[in-house]
Order: structure tokens, then sequence, then C-alpha cells
């Protein structure tokens, strides 16, 4: 499996580590309820199809990388640098 | 047919003609007591026990391919009880108490070979750390011998002790662990419960779990809908999917593991020996191949195939321990698809849903669980309460904060 990073091109998975699904966002502080943080630390969907996941290019760029990747065939559809995903998402929230 | 020495004699004289299939290939019925689903090992030891213990005869196995083509298959054979942590000692104790004697139990030469399982530490700290397991386990009546170097040495003078960043200092020895021949289990459990009635229906995915008012009366499956009162899931690597049809999220990622057959070579290695400074195992199969593996790739997956990266760690892990290695050619490697929790130890319970079980979790370790697994998971459908020895492994550790995490790394199942 070879990931595509943004910054360096077609890199082998070797060179990253994994973080796991892209999609939990921490509850906000002292709002977080039990049960939120229960979903958020443990609880995940793990499909068996695509999935979003985060990627660390330690041996490289060192960017965080949010990746789209098929669990069945290890086929990845998209890479993007993680923190533009982090600012699209604040980004939503700050809209009132 | 049960199986004996006469019984083997008589068909040496008869030309081996009337040796019968091992169990019933059968077809379901309208309904049963219990459904269980997976026919791997734990759901066909499940089944088993339900029928020898509990007297639960109208019992189905749902295999959604042929029995034991799962991780039962797939795997490197070992068994042991070395474990740390109150939850999981008795536990898997249990399970090295049932593989003594489950041969005689179930009448099927599993190959049992306790052939010792030996880990080894090479820095002070790592003596220091399996001096303490090594404590843990003879408190608990488990034995289990801490050795020096002169004493490994003896035991397998070839590998490499005098490794200039990973000497080997000794090891924690526990001559009861070993290995089992995996597919007799599968086999074995599925003869045994076929035997007290349990029906063994192989080609049959469960594509839907029925529930009314709240309780389960039945599963869909590719070959109709089957009613059950009880269902209980047994389906490492595929649980997510399973809990997924009502709409149960699991503390579950399914990662790949690898494992490896090396070409067949003569006797070599008589025991089964760890690594320590990195992640390794090897023993050797009666057939003369090493069976060695390590880590899992890493990141979810669901293909049944790992990648070069981790099969390149695995090799340097042998090549750091054993430097013989190197000579030899791998004849295959697979991957088996793992159900990684998020503690690193399973879970054994009933789930919200009246009627509906949960057996999951099992991370890379479920093999050498099988029995206690089956035994355990069979009290808890027929007593719909979990056994003392399953007592820790609940699905609501993760709310509560009980979890049994042996390794110390966290919400992380990557790194269990």
């Amino acid at each position: 499996m070879r990931i595509d990073c943004p910054c360096c091109g077609l890199r082998d998975n070797g060179e990253f580590t994994y973080l796991g699904d892209a999609s939990p966002a921490r509850p906000d502080g002292m709002d977080a309820s039990p049960a939120a943080m229960l979903d958020y630390v443990y609880r995940r969907d793990n499909p068996a199809g695509p999935h979003r996941e985060l990627w660390y290019h330690g041996a490289g760029c060192r960017s965080w990388l949010v990746v789209t990747r098929d669990t069945r065939t290890h086929d990845i559809a998209e890479v993007a640098f993680a923190r533009d995903a982090a600012r699209a998402r604040d980004a939503e929230k700050a809209v009132p | 047919m049960r199986y004996s020495l006469l019984s083997v004699l008589q068909q040496a004289f008869k030309g081996q003609r009337d040796w019968t299939p091992q169990w019933r290939d059968a077809a379901p019925k309208a309904s049963y007591d219990v459904i269980i689903v997976g026919g791997g090992g734990h759901g066909l030891a499940t089944a088993y026990y339900l029928a020898e213990q509990h007297g639960i005869r109208n019992v189905a196995v749902l295999e959604r391919s042929h029995v034991g083509s799962g991780n039962i298959g797939r795997n490197t054979t070992i068994v042991r009880s070395n474990y740390l942590l109150p939850g999981n000692v008795p536990f898997y104790e249990k399970s090295m108490q049932l593989w003594e004697r489950l041969e005689q139990d179930i009448n099927y030469n599993a190959m049992v070979s306790q052939r010792g399982v030996l880990n080894l530490y090479h820095t002070d700290g790592q003596r220091d750390a399996y001096a303490r397991r090594g404590n843990g386990m003879r408190i608990n009546g488990i034995d289990a011998e801490l050795l020096d170097q002169d004493q490994v040495r003896a035991m397998v003078p070839f590998l490499d002790f005098d490794n200039a960043r990973f000497p080997i200092q000794g090891g924690l020895l526990q001559r009861r662990g070993g290995t089992v021949r995996h597919d007799a289990v599968a086999w074995g459990y599925a003869r045994a419960a076929s035997d007290r009635g349990v029906d063994i229906i192989q080609n049959c995915a469960v594509t839907g779990i029925r529930r009314e008012n709240g309780r389960v009366v039945g599963v869909d499956t590719t070959r109709g809908y089957i009613g059950a009162k009880k269902v209980g899931l047994a389906v490492a690597g595929a649980s997510s999917q399973l809990a997924a049809m009502v709409d149960m999220r699991l503390p579950i990622e399914s990662h790949v593991l690898t494992a490896f057959v090396s070409e067949g070579l003569k006797p070599l290695i008589d025991t089964v020996v760890t690594f320590g400074a990195g992640h390794f195992y090897v023993s050797q199969s009666d057939k003369g191949g090493l069976v060695f593996g390590g880590d899992i790739d890493g990141y979810n997956s669901y293909a049944s195939r790992g990648n070069l990266a981790t099969i390149e760690d695995v090799m340097e892990g042998g090549m750091a321990l054993w430097p013989g290695l190197g000579r030899l050619r791998v004849l295959r490697h697979w991957g088996g698809v793992m159900d990684m929790s998020m503690d690193g130890s399973p879970i054994i319970d009933k789930t919200h849903i009246e009627g509906l079980y949960l057996n999951a979790g099992w991370c890379y370790g479920g093999f050498k669980a099988t029995p206690a697994s089956g035994f355990c998971f069979a009290h808890t459908i027929a007593n719909d309460a979990p056994h003392a020895l399953n007592a820790a492994f609940r699905l609501d550790r993760f709310a509560t904060g009980a979890v049994i995490d042996e390794k110390g790394v966290g919400a992380q199942p990557n790194l269990h």
C-alpha cells in the first residue's frame, strides 16, 4: 500500500503511522456528557468499505493526513491535510 | 463413530471403508432454542457446551462459509495462560485446563502439545516485569519459571544470545503452554456438537437480526428466516457489522494480522519462543514448517491480507532473534481479520437487547481462549447471566471504567 502524501507524493505505508477513524469529534469541554465521551473515546463504526482515517507521515513531512481508504481492498480514494479538514470543521462551527 | 485405537485397527483391515462424515451438514429448521452465529472455534465450542453442560440441544450454528474457514483456521496455534490482570488470569487458566483434557472430552485428536511457551527478556527492566508477571501467575496457581541466560541457552542454543542491540538475558517459561492443531479444534468441536444434536449449517450468512417488542425473535439469512429464542454472536472480525444490524456501535476496530509458514524442516525447535525486544513468535508445526508471526498491520482492514511494511518488520524481528532464519524460504503467509477491542481484552456478555448475546473483541489472542470462551458464552446464554470467569468481560466496562488493559496503552486498538 502506498499513500499519496499531498506534500511528498506517493510513499510506502511503512513511513506513516496510523491513529484511527477521523470522524469522531471531541465533545466540547464542560458540556461533554459521559455518554458523549464514551462514544468519542471507545465506540467506532468500523465500516467494511470507505473509511476516513488519520495517518501521520512521521518519516516524511510530519503532516497529519486524512486518508479515505476502502477497508476491504486498501484502495485509497482521497488524501488531504488533516489541518484543512479541522479548519473546515471549525469554520462550520463558527457560523452562528 | 467413536474414535479409538480399536476402530483405527479395524478400519486398517477393512480398507478404511467405513469412516463416516464427522458431522451432519444440516439444513436449517424453522426455529431453534439458540442460534449461534459464526461456525468458528468459539461458536462451535459454545454449541458443544450448550449441549453438553446445559442440556440445550435444539441449537444451530450458522456459518457464512464453511466450518473453520475463519480465524480458527488462520492462526499460529499457540496456547498459554501467562496473563497478569485479575479479569484475565482465571479465564485463561480455565482455558488451559480445558485444553489439557480436550481430547478426552470430545474424543478427538487435536494434537494438544504442551511444549512450553518461552517469553524472552532482553533488559533488566524487562526481567523485573517478567518476574512480576511470573509471580502473579504462581500466586494464582499457574506454572511459571524465570530462566537465566544459561537455562535458555540449554533449551534453544541457536538464538542470537549476544546480539549487540537485543542480547538475550533469559526468559519466562510456562511449561504447560504450547500448541494445538487449530483445524482439529474446529472439526473436533463440530463433531462433538453435532453428535449431541446441534445443527451445523454452512454457507448460511446472517443478513439481519429480527426483533419484536425489544426481544430477539430470529435471524434473516441467505437460506431464509430462522426463528430463535436466543441468538449468540461469535463472529470475531465481523462483530461490528453484525452489531450494526441492531444499531449497536462496538468498542472494536477490525485489523489484519499476518502469519507465516516456512518450508518444511527437520525437527529444529521444540518449544514456542517469543522475542521480547520486538514482536515475533515462532514454533514448529508437526509437518515441519516454522510457524511465525508478529504485529498486526495497524490500520482498519477487512481485506484478509497485509502489506509489505509489516512483513518486513516481522522478518527483522525474526532475524534479530534467530539469524539462522535468514536461510529459510517462506512458503506462504496469510492474513486474518481481528476484532481489536479498545482495551485489548474480549467481551462475553449479554447485550441491552433481550435474547441477544455477544462474544467479541478477541484481538489476536482468541485461539488460546477457544474452550473457555465456549464454556463461558454457553453459560451466559443458558443462564442469561455471565459465569464468574467472564464476569469481567462486560460490554459496559468501557462506560464504567473497569477496562482490562493488559498492555497499558489505552483506547488505541492498533497498539494492543
